[in-house]
């Protein structure tokens, strides 16, 4: 569809193969099964994250909150699982999802109908949610053994030797691809971003596509937030603590813009690679473990730049373009 | 025409904002197969009108009909379901969007399971877009066309509603000669499709050969209706604007005197090539040209705003390195933007307030402001150029636009520059604050100011310029002197661009 | 924009405070100890002083996520400086220096892409922990000169902590800047309106750069403070504290819109947190709770007058 937009895309998924070959030349460990397993299910609780914070960025939002939303679902589901064992793992993947559903709402609801700024609402959201967490488990950890086995069971089994969050985040992607790119609300949620004035004369509603967002953003967090405790078995008040940060990075390493309507799920998916990449990649390198966090972020601020050259425009096209002086950038 | 069943009856159409009247009364028709102009100055209330009819605003009283039944629209959805589509000055799109997706925004064909057909989407842009005769490739971005293609594509989209009433609000402003025979052609297929056309235009020659019929609006009320073919051009001119051109536009009478500004060779990539031009003390510059010709850019360029690739500037002879505002400001540049909203005014501010921005040191005891100071650098200029308000806290957002214009102009006199550039300073005001800025514009070149004027308007270019240079697709195309301005030529001199 | 007078949202503060004040000292006879009282603000004053720069980045329509990180690194170059045995007065230029480095590099890169900071300051806020972190590692920093630890833990007089008196003097500073002088009326102008302050000749992008170099400032001003109050240094020195801070920003009416906002307000709201906060913790409620108990404060200071004023309007347009 856009040249311009498919080619940043290439170079991001070329980076990305040659960081993995790189890596794999100096340390042949990194591409051994086990570790793939790992990549595989680091870039798939992303991936996950990724899809909800992507629809919100569209939508020139953003939200902060997600994180504190995963944590909210894990701790709530562990304590479930351990007050009542006998629950099928399928009961948790859809308490997960409404749970987040609901929460993310509430930022919907603040953000659509009230009108605070995404950005003040989600971190009030994202606070209070953490702080509710330690009031629901009194500041307890729940370790692997407290945990029911069905609980477990789902979330750290694997097919054919891929993990199951992979697969799930794969389920995830499609089902958002299928939305942005294939139904009349994702395209709405892209107009809406792009000129919120213009969609509005067009019929597009502004509540029900914010509210919207913010639903998917909290489902996508929900559902990460089982499958994380699940697979590490272990659900605490701080778990993925700062991951806000980590998922947003991933959209704008993406080509996801901040000021929205811009942005693709296969774009998002490609920055979501890059991060687990870097992430699991660092200690194989035996570079200090501790730069990975300078390496995110110097990332960002490349693809950022990079982002901003490509956005760049000379001027408006007033001289007739068939001018000699004209023919400057395309 | 009496024995056909208007398509659009509006009647009795009345808007206020707060105080101001900006609709008063206003009652027309449009029928099927028939071109309706609708004339008047900028400000007579046309932009109202459209945007009542688009349902962006609900109209205070009134009332309008569709075919018969009165329709009310609460929003744009509503008017577009009626049957009514604009087609505007700059078209709003989305621009990250393709073309055939801004053509079937909120309308997107669905296939199987309510998946959007692309293919289906694509394939009924391309037959529209056929349809009016443009290449623009339904694939295409959004932000890669250029005006003429996105005027297309938002007729495209009009279209593909089957709209029955299609409202083109000023469409060649920006369009090449060859475009415009292009609308023409798509205009008369509408016509003779039996769709009702709504046509805006300031220029006579257009609306001589497409409309039809006429309604002249001034100050918010319908002077005058019929036939275009039982009126001349005077006619519809005395229609609009209602007494005689040296009336409104009094020539003041200044001393010429030495070159003050020289600009030589303004260049840059995209906007504009070699612009040369100079300004003479006492003197009235004008620039006239379409919407969209790069004069505005030009001033920017001149004020430091905007970068250019080649040319200089020289004050009373001698050359000035000018690359940020300050730097002009310095040199005695002071520039008065065409949008007064964005750029002129910082409108949650005291009238005060923005008028000592360009030069707080100037109300200052070192870097603290003085009030004091503030109030009597406030009072002298205010009243010079006869702002009317409370008081001079009072916030710039709750004047009137005349007013608005008024602390700006205020606000650039006070740093009592030598060369004024004023960019369309009479634009969507009242008459009267019109006539108030003109007799500004006197004073100053008497004080021995120099004034840059840019302005789309005919009548202010030829009223009170004393040399006229015009402007089309990026450059300086012709000057002429006050002995030789007619308004044939020159409007035949905007109008000229590559075909 | 008069440092006396009081808004709106100032009142509604100055009210909440009120009622904390009364709610603390009827739940804990501890509460109107002065003593007690004047010890509470060190457990706010460092976050205070950023939230002062803060203030004026986002009254000029920018915002800086990253200060936690430019605290960390600040804290942490120090604490490397220190092993090496630097004085007193070098620590403090030193930290000063990289925090204003660090900012000002914010500055830069945001004029320079031309892009929102809120993107960019995330990018640093990694690339400046990265940094400190790598530096540190799970080690600690614990050898600082014998007396650094005045700023931190050293009383005025006896009983004004050293660090509050640096709080105090950076309000009235910062207060007398933004509303007195003309560099305070050019944030204004920018944040209200970014292009219609650089039609009249405002600098913009040098104010830009210089705001975020302030806030570095304040950052390595903190980072001294707080290394000097806690005598170590580790990898996860300040987490958190840029949320503290925004929420500080915000709740004291600070529009994130850009253009509205006092120093007054903030100030309030600085210690309507630090007293609700100490408050709390004599009646023992752990910290992650009292954040739930500021984050519905945040919610509700901002939701509150929207709420009224939606209403307002609907009853005034259904007359």
């Amino acid at each position: 569809m856009n040249t311009l937009r498919k080619k940043r895309e290439a170079i991001l998924a070329f980076i990305v193969v040659a960081i993995i070959l790189l890596v794999a030349v100096r340390a042949p460990e990194y591409l051994a099964g086990n570790n793939i397993a790992n990549i595989l299910s680091n870039w798939g609780f992303l991936v996950i994250l990724v899809m909800g914070q992507l629809c919100v960025l569209l939508t020139r939002g953003i939200d902060l909150s997600q994180a504190s939303v995963l944590a909210f679902s894990g701790m709530f589901l562990a304590l479930l699982s351990q007050a009542m064992p006998a629950l099928p793992s399928a009961l948790y993947i859809a308490l997960a999802i409404l749970m987040g559903t609901a929460l993310g709402m509430i930022n919907g609801i603040l953000v659509a109908l009230i009108g605070i700024p995404a950005i003040i609402a989600t971190l009030g959201t994202m606070t209070i949610i953490r702080g509710l967490i330690y009031v629901l488990s009194s500041g307890v950890w729940i370790s692997s053994h407290e945990m029911s086995g069905p609980f477990k069971s789902f979330p750290a089994s694997a097919l054919l030797g891929v993990p199951t969050v992979f697969l799930v985040a794969v389920v995830v992607t499609l089902v958002f691809w299928m939305l942005l790119d294939h139904r009349r609300t994702g395209r709405d949620i892209y107009a809406y971003g792009g000129n919120p004035d213009a969609a509005r004369n067009a019929g597009v509603s502004r509540v029900r596509i914010e509210i919207l967002v913010y639903a998917l953003s909290g489902a996508a967090a929900g559902l990460c937030g089982y499958l994380w405790a699940g697979r590490y078995a272990i659900a605490y008040t701080q778990a993925a603590e700062g991951r806000e940060f980590a998922i947003i990075a991933a959209c704008v390493i993406g080509g996801v813009s901040i000021t929205g309507g811009r942005g693709t799920v296969l774009g998002a998916c490609l920055g979501a690679l890059f991060i687990a990449i870097v992430e699991t990649a660092l200690p194989f390198l035996r570079i200090n473990p501790f730069l990975q966090l300078a390496v995110i972020g110097a990332v960002i601020l490349i693809a950022v730049a990079a982002n901003a050259r490509a956005e760049r425009r000379p001027g408006r096209q007033i001289l007739p373009r068939t001018m000699p002086s004209a023919g400057t950038s395309s | 025409m009496e024995d056909l069943a208007p398509l659009l009856e509006v009647s009795e159409l009345t808007k206020h904002f707060g105080g101001v009247q900006a609709l008063n009364g206003v009652s027309f028709r449009a029928y099927p197969g028939r071109v309706l102009a609708l004339i008047g100055e900028n400000g007579a209330g046309k932009s109202t009108i459209v945007k009542c009819l688009t349902g962006i605003y609900t109209p205070t009283s009134g009332t309008i009909s569709i075919g018969g039944d009165v329709r009310f629209f609460s929003r744009p959805q509503d008017a577009a379901d009626a049957g009514i589509s604009a087609i505007q000055q700059e078209p709003s799109m989305f621009d990250e969007l393709t073309v055939a997706e801004n053509i079937f925004v909120g309308a997107q064909p669905r296939g199987r399971l309510g998946r959007v057909d692309w293919a289906a989407m694509r394939a009924g842009a391309a037959s529209v877009l056929d349809e009016i005769g443009s290449d623009v490739a339904p694939d295409a971005i959004m932000k890669n066309l250029s005006v003429a293609e996105r005027h297309m594509v938002s007729l495209a989209q009009a279209l593909s509603t089957d709209s029955q009433l299609i409202i083109f609000d000023e469409p060649t402003a920006a369009l090449s000669q060859a475009e415009i025979r292009h609308l023409y052609s798509i205009i008369e297929s509408l016509q003779a499709a039996g769709k009702a056309i709504i046509y805006i235009s300031h220029k006579f020659d257009e609306i001589f050969r497409i409309c039809d019929d006429y309604s002249v609006l001034r100050d918010g009320e319908l002077v005058g209706e019929g036939r275009i073919a039982d009126v001349t051009g005077e006619d519809l001119i005395a229609l609009m604007v209602g007494r005689t051109l040296n009336e409104i536009y009094p020539k003041a009478e200044a001393q010429i005197g030495e070159d003050v500004l020289r600009v030589t060779g303004f260049s840059h990539p995209t906007e504009f090539n070699n612009v040369s031009f100079h300004v003479r003390k006492g003197e009235i510059l004008g620039f006239y040209g379409l919407v969209g010709a790069g004069r505005t850019e030009v001033m920017e360029a001149v004020f430091g705003l905007k970068d250019r690739s080649d040319g200089s500037v020289f004050l009373d002879g001698v050359p000035i390195n000018i690359t940020k505002p300050v730097d002009a400001m310095r040199s005695g540049l002071a520039y008065v933007p065409e949008d007064r909203q964005r750029h002129g005014a910082i409108l949650p501010f005291s009238i005060s307030s923005n008028i000592s921005l360009p030069q707080l040191k100037k109300v200052a005891r070192s870097i603290f402001l003085n009030q004091a100071a503030e109030d009597d650098l406030v009072d002298d200029f205010a009243e010079q150029v006869s702002i009317r308000a409370t008081s001079w806290r009072q916030p710039v957002a709750e004047l009137s636009g005349g007013n608005q214009q008024k602390v700006v102009i205020g606000k650039w006199l006070a740093t009592n520059p030598s060369v004024i550039i004023l960019d369309e300073p009479t634009k969507g005001i009242d008459v009267g604050s019109k006539s108030a800025v003109h007799e500004t514009i006197g004073q100053l070149v008497k004080a021995g100011l120099a004034v840059i004027l840019v302005t789309s308007e005919l009548e202010e270019a030829l009223g009170i310029s004393d040399r006229l240079m015009v402007m089309a697709q990026g450059r300086i195309v012709t000057e002429f002197e006050r002995s030789a301005f007619s308004s044939e030529a020159v409007v035949a001199a905007a109008a000229q661009g590559v075909a | 924009m008069k440092i006396g007078a009081l808004g709106p949202w100032e009142l509604g503060l100055l009210v909440l405070l009120g009622a904390v004040v009364a709610l603390n000292t009827w739940l804990s006879p501890y509460f109107l100890d002065i003593y007690n009282l004047i010890d509470s603000t060190l457990s706010f004053s460092e976050k205070a002083l950023i939230a002062l720069p803060m203030a004026l980045l986002i009254i000029a329509r920018e915002i800086d996520v990253s200060v936690a990180s430019i605290v960390a690194l600040c804290a942490v170059v120090m604490g490397v400086a220190a092993e090496a045995g630097a004085s007193i007065p070098a620590l403090v230029l030193i930290s000063m220096a990289t925090g204003t480095l660090a900012g000002g590099l914010n500055g830069i890169i945001v004029s320079a892409l031309g892009v929102h900071s809120i993107v960019v300051t995330i990018g640093t806020l990694s690339l400046y922990r990265g940094i400190a972190v790598s530096i540190v590692g799970d080690e600690a920093y614990t050898r600082f000169p014998s007396g650094f630890s005045w700023f931190g833990q050293h009383y005025l007089g006896n009983y004004i902590p050293v660090e509050f008196a640096i709080y105090f003097v950076a309000t009235i500073i910062f207060g007398i800047f933004l509303h007195t002088t003309i560099y305070g009326r050019q944030i204004y102008a920018i944040g209200t309106n970014p292009e219609a302050a650089r039609y009249s000749g405002v600098p913009v992008t040098r104010y830009r750069v210089v705001l975020f170099a302030l806030t570095g400032f304040m950052c390595g001003i903190a980072a001294i403070l707080l290394t000097s109050r806690l005598g170590s240094v580790r990898l996860n020195i300040a987490t958190g504290w840029e949320l503290q801070v925004i929420t500080m920003v915000v709740l004291g009416g600070v529009g994130i819109a850009g253009g509205t906002g006092t120093i007054v307000g903030v100030t309030l709201a600085v210690f309507l947190i630090g007293l609700l906060t100490f408050g709390l913790s004599l009646i023992n409620v752990p910290g992650i709770v009292m954040n739930i108990y500021i984050g519905l404060m945040l919610i509700s200071a901002i939701a509150l007058p929207r709420a009224v004023q939606a209403l307002r309007k609907r009853v005034s347009t259904s007359r």
